[in-house]
């Protein structure tokens, strides 16, 4: 009896199939690139330079996060200056307690990470519309309650109590943590998506139902991201106090408009893209850098921007420019090569 | 009696919440859009009623009227010209376009009317009240809201349920690819939908502003959490329910002002939180026997 | 006779799949035609495509005479094309009889109405006033026949009238379409049992991967060809009715 060897030809004629291949490798190294240069800025330009680009990096890092929230798990949250205003309070906390204020970001995302883990169970008893306005009482009521503390400034803000003295080097440190968070949640969000999990939300975004049916743990992959995208916007949270050092209002801090901004940047640039939210936040720099002090027209032009690319743009800037050419700086798609 | 007389308050707040929150209710069931800008729309039609009054010299009921018409044709301009494309492009981009008018309309109040307040007096009306006795009791004014919600919420009860164009409106709820196999246009439906609920939430907007006596233009974003907080503590679907969580949300927010001033909006938000965590279908929620 | 809809060669199918290929199809006014054909062979695809719900590629629909292919869903209801669409797709929050009265949408003058309904199918009057997500699959499949015959159609479109239900359920519901054909309907419905094929349809066409493959008079036609064209076995020269 021969022993047919089995038809190899069947096994290999799978067509092979590629994620990024030679762009991840271009990608990451350019990526690696511009974050080195920028980490030298502070040696190469003035403060008043690298103190414009902390709010570009901590901008870019809440589009980053909202986008996971919505374009990936498909949670329109109105809620994330519930973690922001956190992240800034609970850093005067650690900041009493002898902790600097950098390393205290690291705490400060920790804490708010725990604590978004059982506000989580709440937010996830509405869904789509209904999730995005829950999630905005939830920051009211946790605004509502940081006032009702005096240690915290109440209703009138307070600041740091111990920073670095030295201003130049504040400066560079502020800059220097601003892109640390910012480094961490782009590449954060690049690697959360690479994973298995990133797979499973992208069927979470698709259909929610059919990916349960698959076997897909839905619930637990949103909450891992809600948890993850709290994380990020109470370190951005924390960035945003160190940068003026301390909080000028609980109403600025806990204030909406920082869901609004984060969605008008995820739109703009392009929602369930990792470059969409880095194009959309510096679009949004550019526009408040050059726009905001014509006051209430600018946010006249924000909002039926929103509009307008949401209806007739809707991959925004960087989605539509990556669907005509295929092209992504950080590739999560799998590509089979026929 | 301090107590009895804030959930008596309390009871005529809700009214208000109710009639805002019917129409955020009608535009989700219909075409199940959240619509972010409800809250603006509502201090929309306030300013509309309150400048018609004050630069027009529009007697004020006849600014009711003027101010439902003129927010409700918006409705239909809306819905024609954006959220009709929007639903064709998926879930997010109706709420999106909301949200974009959301940060339009109270920007664009800022700049044609600054930011003070906008008055809208409504004279003795205001202050005249049938006194019950005992330190008890009940303004004119907040009685005639809520007669009005219960008549607005009726009107679209009897709309709804025993008129045709009122079961199409279901209908097209129900499965809006099947209606058209029965010649009905799902977009006119959604049209006619948009300017009920437009219209309504203008009227819950006037009869805010005469309760503050004026309008500014940020009130929006509290007040479209009050009418979610409503259609939710009530229960999706639910009209009668509807009018029940507008008037839970008005006493706790009452009642919360009576323990301290600045608890109202807390305890309002808490026991919408305690709705959601013990009866997330509402109070008055769709049972499985609907 | 004359002819109440014309399909000219048509291809249809959604988005970047074909579903159809070259359909020509005359239904004369007051027949009864039968599509037959597997699963997937494309019959509620072009039951859709006649009622307007997908637009073909390529080709023409013909109705009375008049070209309605750019013509929208919509419009065709108007029309008197009727679709009982595949599922039955009722408003499952509204009653029986709520469901009914929105049929009456066309706004098409007619002998069908409330009343006229309840007297063909008895079943349906019995339960006017319970909820359609309450109803056994029976009794949908018949409120969804009454919901189409309130529009007044002239051309009523059944897709898989019997699916997923008892023998004993489906012979009630068919009782209903002798009363149906009389009061002038055209009728082109999807079954996919042979025996009831060949005791309803004037005319039968048999559908195998998006093409008619054979059409013919019921009278006409053996089973053996019919079977033989439902799985694509052996050949089946074209039959042509005079």
């Amino acid at each position: 009896m021969t022993v047919q060897t089995a038809p190899a030809a069947e096994v290999t004629a799978l067509p092979p199939v590629h994620r990024g291949g030679r762009a991840t490798v271009l990608g990451l190294t350019g990526t690696a690139a511009v974050l080195l240069a920028m980490a030298a800025l502070p040696y190469l330009v003035e403060s008043g330079v690298t103190a414009q680009l902390v709010k570009l990096c901590y901008l870019v890092a809440l589009a980053s996060m909202w986008n996971l929230l919505a374009g990936y798990a498909g949670m329109m949250s109105m809620g994330q200056q519930a973690f922001i205003g956190l992240g800034a309070y609970l850093l005067f906390i650690v900041n009493d307690h002898g902790v600097n204020v950098y390393a205290g970001t690291l705490v400060v995302s920790a804490v708010v990470a725990l604590l978004a883990w059982p506000v989580s169970y709440l937010a996830f008893r509405l869904r789509g519309g209904y999730f995005a306005v829950g999630t905005w009482v939830i920051a009211e009521v946790v605004r509502l309650i940081v006032v009702r503390f005096d240690s915290l400034g109440a209703a009138s803000g307070r600041t740091l109590s111990d920073v670095t003295a030295d201003p130049v080097l504040r400066r560079a440190f502020t800059y220097w943590l601003a892109l640390a968070v910012m480094a961490a949640a782009v590449l954060g969000t690049y690697a959360v998506l690479r994973s298995r999990l990133g797979l499973s939300l992208q069927a979470i975004r698709d259909d929610d139902t059919a990916a349960g049916s698959l076997g897909v743990n839905v619930t637990r992959g949103k909450r891992i991201i809600y948890i993850t995208a709290a994380a990020g916007c109470a370190a951005a949270g924390a960035v945003i106090c160190v940068n003026s050092l301390g909080v000028a209002s609980p109403t600025q801090i806990f204030g909406v408009q920082y869901s609004a901004l984060m969605v008008f940047m995820v739109i703009i640039g392009g929602i369930g893209t990792i470059e969409g939210p880095v194009v959309g936040a510096i679009a949004y720099f550019l526009l408040d850098k050059y726009f905001a002090q014509s006051g209430v027209w600018y946010l006249i032009v924000v909002g039926a921007a929103a509009i307008v690319v949401s209806l007739y743009l809707p991959r925004g800037l960087w989605g539509t420019l990556a669907h005509r050419t295929g092209f992504a700086v950080f590739p999560v798609r799998h590509t089979v090569r026929l | 009696m301090t107590w009895l007389n804030a959930i008596l308050q309390g009871v005529l707040l809700g009214g208000i919440f109710a009639m805002a929150a019917a129409g955020l209710s009608l535009v989700f069931g219909v075409m199940r859009i959240a619509n972010l800008a409800h809250g603006d729309l509502m201090i929309l039609g306030g300013y509309v009623a309150s400048v018609t009054a004050a630069h027009y010299g529009v007697p004020v009921p006849v600014t009711i009227v003027v101010s439902m018409v003129a927010v409700g044709a918006l409705g239909y301009l809306v819905q024609r010209s954006m959220l009709d494309r929007a639903m064709g492009i998926g879930e997010l981009a109706p709420m999106l376009v909301t949200f974009g008018i959301s940060v339009i309309i109270p920007n664009v109040l800022v700049q044609v009317f600054s930011s003070d307040a906008q008055p809208l007096p409504i004279g003795s009306l205001g202050t005249a009240s049938i006194d019950l006795g005992g330190g008890l009791a009940i303004g004119w004014f907040p009685l005639i809201t809520v007669a009005a919600a219960v008549a607005v919420l009726s009107s679209l009860h009897l709309f709804l349920y025993r008129t045709q164009p009122g079961r199409i409106v279901r209908a097209t709820s129900d499965d809006r690819a099947v209606v058209r196999l029965m010649g009905v246009d799902n977009r006119r439906v959604y049209a006619l939908t948009s300017v009920i609920a437009f219209a309504t939430v203008a009227l819950a907007g006037v009869l805010y502003t005469m309760r503050q006596g004026g309008v500014t233009p940020f009130e929006g974003q509290l007040t479209v959490l009050f009418a979610f907080e409503t259609v939710i503590i009530g229960g999706l679907g639910s009209l009668w329910g509807t009018l029940a969580g507008g008037v839970v949300l008005g006493v706790a927010q009452s009642v919360g002002a009576q323990i301290s001033p600045d608890l109202p909006l807390l305890a309002g938000h808490v026991v919408f939180l305690l709705v959601l965590v013990f009866r997330p279908q509402g109070l008055f929620g769709r049972s499985v026997l609907a | 006779m004359s002819t109440l809809l014309r399909v000219d060669s048509v291809d249809a199918g959604y988005g970047d799949f074909q579903a159809l290929f070259g359909i020509d199809l005359d239904v004369a006014e007051g027949e009864l035609l039968a599509l037959v054909g597997a699963n997937g062979a494309g019959k509620s695809t072009l039951l859709k495509t006649i009622a307007g719900a997908l637009k073909p590629f390529r080709g023409t629909i013909g109705l009375a005479g008049e070209d309605v292919t750019a013509e929208p869903d919509i419009r065709r209801a108007r029309k008197g094309v009727c679709l009982v669409p595949e599922g039955r797709r009722l408003f499952p929050s509204l009653t029986v009889e709520e469901n009914l009265q929105v049929g009456a949408a066309t706004g098409r003058k007619g002998p069908w109405n409330l009343a006229k309904v309840y007297e063909a199918m008895p079943l349906v009057a019995d339960r006017r006033t319970r909820k359609a997500a309450r109803l056994s699959g029976g009794e949908q499949q018949a409120v969804a026949i009454g919901r189409a015959l309130m529009g007044n159609p002239r051309l009523l479109l059944l897709d898989e009238v019997s699916l997923g239900l008892a023998p004993l359920v489906v012979d009630q519901l068919y009782t209903a379409l002798p009363g149906i054909r009389a009061e002038g309907a055209t009728v082109i419905l999807v079954e996919q049992d042979l025996n009831r094929t060949f005791a309803v349809a004037d005319r039968i066409a048999c559908v195998l991967e998006g093409r008619i493959v054979l059409t013919g008079t019921a009278a006409g036609l053996t089973r053996d060809q019919v079977t033989a064209a439902y799985f694509g076995t052996g050949a089946f020269p074209e039959v042509k009715t005079p």
